[in-house]
C-alpha cells in the first residue's frame, strides 16, 4: 500500500515526506540536526527528555519532534530563540539533578549529555543544585555491567532496550517523582536478577550511568609484570568495528593493524579466538550428528532436539533463567573464547614451554556477557581461571589510545601460530547466521563429501538483519556411513537478538516449529552488534559490519573450518578426535537452572 | 501450591493473562494480603509473562500498592496543606501514641500500620484519616481515640 506524502516546510525550506514521518525524521532528511536523548533509533519512542523540543507555527506550546508526526502544511523551525532556550533549559534542568565529575567519568569524551552541555556552552546554573549522589547507588555486583544512579537521566533508553529488543525485563522505572530511578526486581544488585549481562543497554545509555566493567589497568599490570606470559585472543566480530573507535569509518576491516596494535601493547603472543571458532564447528557439528543418529536410527527418546548454539553467553544465561527446561538442549560445547582459555593454559603452554601457571589470558571480545562467562565457575577445566580478562573493543580501543598508537598509520602484521590460524567460516561466527553457516559448510562436505549446494559457500538464506530466519536443508546422496540420514531434510532456525530467542522458543514450546537445528545469539545482528562494541549503534552501522566480516570471509584462502590446518593438527598431537576423551574434559560442559526475576 | 500462588493464579483467572489484568490482580493480592510479598510478585509476573522488574516497578508507582509488609489495619493520615492547616500532627501525635508506633511503623501484633498519605480529597473536612478504605473527616484527638479503640476492640474478638 502507498503512502500518502506529506508537505511541510523546516527552517522555511519545504520538505515531502511520507505520512506518519516525525518531524525529526523530516529535519534530518534536510540535514537540520535536531539533538536528542530519549530517543533511539533502535527503540520505541518515548518522548520523555524534551530536548528535542522544536517551534511547530500556530502551535502553544513546543513540541518534541521525535514524537510527533508531521501534517500537511506544517511549518517546523528548529532553530528558533525559544527553541534554543527552551533546550538550554532542559540540559540545565538535567544538569542540575547530574553528578557532573566528567573527568572521572567512563563516558568522558563518548557522552551525549556532555556534547550536548558544551554545544550550548551550559556554565552558570540557572537552577538549584539538586545533585544528591548521596541517595544514589552504583551498582558494580556484575562483572560486566556498572550501574551508577547518579548518572542518569532517565531516559529509559536501557528499559526499552532490555524489555523491547532483550525481552529480558531486568530493568525498569521504580517509583515516581523526585523518587524516580531506574532499577531492578526489588533494588536487588544486578548480579542476581535475570540481567543476561548482553551489555545492550550499555551500547544506547547516552550517559555514564551504565557501562562495563572495566580490566584495563589489571590487564596493563599483567603486560608489565616481566613473570607473566600474557596471550591475547580476538573475537571475530572485533576486526570489523575496532576501527570505528579510532578514526575509521564502520565497516572497516582492521585485522592486520589490530594485530600490530596488540603486538605494540606488549602481549606475548597474539592469538585468534577464530581458531576456537573453527573448533567449535567440529565439535559442535559432530554433536549434531550424533544427536541426529541417537534420534533417528537409534530412537532414543531422550535426546535433546533441537539443539542449540551455546557461543552466547548472553543467551546462555537467559536460558538458565527463563527456560531451564530447555537446558539439555544447548550444545554442550563451550563457546570460543573458552575453549581458547582452556586450550591455550594447557595445549598452547606445553606446545611452547610455558608454565599455565605464569600464563595470563586476556580475551578482546565484543561482548560484555564474555565478562562474567569468564568468571563462571564451570570453566576453569585447565586447573586455572581459563580466561583471566575480557577487554571490550571499546576498552581495546582505549588502550591503543593510552598507548600514544597511530592506529591508522599501522602497518598490518599477522597473528603468532599455532592458535592463531582460521579460516573464513570462523570470521562469520561474528554475524546472525554465520555459526549456522560455517556448521553447514563443515557437516554438509562430512555427510556428503561434496560442497554446500550455494554458489561460491555463500549460505545467503542464513544471512541478513530478520530476527529470526529458518532453512531447510535435503540431505541426498549421502555417504555410505551416513546412510541414515539420506533424504532427511534439516530444518534450521536463527534467532538474534534474545528478544527472537524467546519467540523461537517459544514456538517449540508450543509445538508451531519443529526444527533441529537452532543458532541464538544475544545480541542484535549477532556478535557485530555485541554489547561491547564501539557505540553508537544503529542497523546502519551493524549492516556495514556484517558486511565486512563477509568480506573478510570471501577474501580468505581457506574457508571451511575442517580445512584449518592447526585444528587438524590440534586434533592429531593432542585432543584426537571430535568429542573425545580430552575434548570432553576441555572444550564441553553445562548449565544450572536460575531463578526467573 | 503456596495459598499465594493459588491467590495469583485465581486473580489471574478472574482478569485474564493480558497485561491489562496487572492492576487489578495487584490489587486484588494487597486486598488479601495486605502487601505485595516478593513471592506474589514472581509468581505474578510468571502468569502474566512480564518481568519481575516491571511488576515491581508498577507496584512501586502507587502508594496504596504496598510492597512491604502491613498490619491488618492501614491508617493513612493526609499530610497535605489543608490537612496541616486543621491539625494534622496533633493527630498524628494522638495515633503514634494509642498505638506505640512512628510514622512507617507496624504494631507489634500486627494489627495497625501508621501511615501518611498525599491529598485524599476531603481538603473541606480536614484534618482525615483514612483506615483501609474507610474515611474518617474532621478528626479530633479524642474523635481519633474513640475510632482507634473500636479498631482495638474488633481485633481482639
Ligand atoms: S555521564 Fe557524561 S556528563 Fe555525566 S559525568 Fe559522565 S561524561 Fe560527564
Ligand atoms: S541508565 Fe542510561 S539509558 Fe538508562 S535511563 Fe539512565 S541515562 Fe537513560
Ligand atoms: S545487560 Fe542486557 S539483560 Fe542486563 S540490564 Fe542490560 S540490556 Fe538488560
Ligand atoms: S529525544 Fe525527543 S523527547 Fe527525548
Amino acid at each position: 500500500m502507498s503512502k500518502y506524502l506529506v508537505n511541510l516546510k523546516v527552517n522555511n525550506i519545504p520538505v515531502t515526506v511520507e505520512e506518519g514521518t516525525t518531524i525529526l525524521d523530516a529535519a534530518r532528511k534536510l540535514n537540520f540536526h535536531i539533538p536528542t536523548l530519549c530517543y533511539h533509533e533502535d527503540l520505541t519512542v518515548a518522548g520523555n527528555c524534551r530536548v528535542c523540543l522544536v517551534e511547530v507555527a500556530g502551535s502553544r506550546s513546543l513540541a518534541a519532534s521525535c514524537a510527533t508526526p508531521v501534517s500537511e502544511g506544517m511549518e517546523v523551525l528548529t532553530n528558533s530563540k525559544n527553541v534554543r532556550s527552551a533546550r538550554k533549559n532542559v540540559v540545565e534542568l538535567l544538569l542540575s539533578e547530574h553528578n557532573a565529575d566528567c573527568t572521572k567519568c567512563f563516558k568522558n569524551g563518548h557522552c551525549e549529555l556532555q556534547t550536548l552541555s558544551s554545544e550550548y556552552q551550559i556554565g552558570q546554573h540557572l537552577f538549584i543544585d539538586l545533585v544528591k549522589t548521596k541517595d544514589k547507588i552504583v551498582d558494580i555486583s556484575s562483572p560486566s555491567i556498572a550501574k551508577d544512579d547518579s548518572k542518569c537521566i532517565r531516559c529509559q533508553r536501557c528499559v526499552r532496550t532490555c524489555s523491547e529488543l532483550q525481552a529480558v525485563g531486568a530493568l525498569a522505572v521504580i517509583n515516581k517523582g523526585d523518587h524516580q530511578r531506574i532499577s531492578t526486581f526489588l533494588n536487588k544488585p544486578l548480579s542476581e536478577v535475570v540481567c543476561t549481562n548482553c551489555g545492550q543497554c550499555i551500547n544506547r545509555c547516552p550517559t555514564g550511568a551504565l557501562t562495563e566493567r572495566s580490566y584495563i589497568e589489571e590487564v596493563w599490570d599483567a603486560i608489565n609484570d616481566p613473570s607473566k606470559h600474557v596471550v591475547v585472543e580476538t573475537a571475530p566480530a572485533v576486526r570489523v568495528a575496532l576501527g570505528e573507535d579510532l578514526g575509521f569509518e564502520a565497516g572497516e576491516r582492521v585485522t592486520g593493524k589490530m594485530v600490530a596494535a596488540l603486538r605494540h601493547l606488549g602481549f606475548d603472543s597474539i592469538l585468534d579466538t577464530d581458531f576456537t571458532a573453527d573448533l567449535t564447528i567440529l565439535e559442535e557439528g559432530t554433536e549434531l550428528l550424533t544427536r541426529l543418529k541417537k534420534a533417528l536410527v537409534d530412537k532414543d527418546e531422550k535426546v535433546s532436539l533441537p539443539m542449540f548454539t551455546s557461543c552466547s553467553p548472553g543467551w546462555i544465561k537467559f536460558i538458565e533463567h527463563m527456560f531451564p527446561e530447555y537446558l539439555p538442549n544447548l550444545s554442550t560445547c563451550k563457546s570460543p573464547q573458552q575453549m581458547f582459555g582452556a586450550l591455550a593454559k594447557t595445549y598452547y603452554a606445553q606446545k611452547k614451554n610455558i608454565n599455565p601457571k605464569n600464563m595470563v589470558c586476556v580475551s578482546i571480545m565484543p561482548c560484555t556477557a564474555k565478562k562474567f562467562e569468564a568468571g563462571r565457575p564451570e570453566l576453569r577445566d585447565s586447573g586455572y581461571q581459563d580466561v583471566d580478562y575480557v577487554l571490550t573493543t571499546r576498552e581495546l580501543a582505549m588502550m591503543i589510545k593510552q598507548a600514544g598508537i597511530d592506529f591508522m598509520k599501522l602497518e598490518d602484521m599477522e597473528y603468532d601460530s599455532i592458535m592463531g590460524e582460521s579460516t573464513g567460516a570462523a570470521v562469520i561466527f561474528g554475524a546472525s547466521g554465520g555459526v549456522m553457516e560455517a556448521a553447514l559448510r563443515t557437516a554438509y562436505e562430512i555427510i556428503s563429501g561434496r560442497d554446500v549446494p550455494f554458489t561460491n559457500l555463500n549460505i545467503v538464506p542464513v544471512r541478513g538483519m530478520e530476527g529470526v530466519k529458518e532453512a531447510k536443508v535435503m540431505l541426498k546422496d549421502v555417504k555410505p556411513e551416513w546412510g541414515f540420514l539420506e533424504g532427511v531434510e534439516v530444518s534450521i532456525a536463527i534467532a538474534h537478538g534474545l528478544a527472537n530467542a524467546k519467540k523461537v522458543v517459544e514456538s517449540i514450546k508450543n509445538g508451531t516449529a519443529n526444527y533441529h537445528f537452532v543458532e541464538i545469539m544475544g545480541c542484535p545482528g549477532g556478535c557485530i552488534g555485541g554489547g561491547g562494541q564501539p557505540i553508537p549503534t544503529s542497523p546502519e552501522i551493524r549492516q556495514k559490519r556484517a558486511d565486512a566480516i563477509y568480506a573478510e570471509d570471501e577474501g580468505l584462502p581457506l574457508r571451511k573450518s575442517h580445512e584449518n590446518p592447526e585444528v587438524q593438527y590440534l586434533y592429531k598431537e593432542f585432543l584426537g578426535e571430535p568429542l573425545g576423551h580430552r575434548s570432553h574434559d576441555l572444550l564441553h560442559t553445562h548449565y544450572k537452572p536460575r531463578k526467573r526475576y | 501450591m503456596s495459598s499465594t500462588e493459588t491467590l495469583v493464579k485465581d486473580l489471574v483467572s478472574k482478569y485474564g493473562k493480558s497485561r491489562n489484568s496487572l492492576m487489578p490482580v495487584l490489587q486484588g493480592i494487597v486486598q488479601e494480603e495486605r502487601y505485595l510479598s516478593e513471592e506474589a510478585m514472581i509468581f505474578i509476573a510468571k502468569e502474566l509473562d512480564l518481568s519481575a522488574a516491571d511488576v515491581y516497578g508498577t507496584a512501586s508507582f502507587y502508594t496504596f500498592l504496598d510492597t512491604v509488609p502491613r498490619g491488618k489495619n492501614i491508617i493513612r493520615v493526609c499530610k497535605t496543606i489543608s490537612c496541616h492547616m486543621t491539625g494534622k500532627d496533633l493527630i498524628i501525635e494522638t495515633l503514634e501514641d494509642i498505638l506505640k508506633v512512628k510514622v512507617g511503623q507496624t504494631t507489634h501484633d500486627k494489627n495497625f500500620t501508621l501511615l501518611t498519605a498525599n491529598c485524599l480529597g476531603w481538603c473541606h473536612k480536614g484534618p482525615v484519616m483514612l483506615i483501609n478504605d474507610e474515611v474518617y473527616p474532621e478528626l479530633t484527638p479524642s474523635r481519633t481515640t474513640e475510632i482507634v479503640e473500636e479498631y482495638m476492640k474488633n481485633a481482639t474478638h
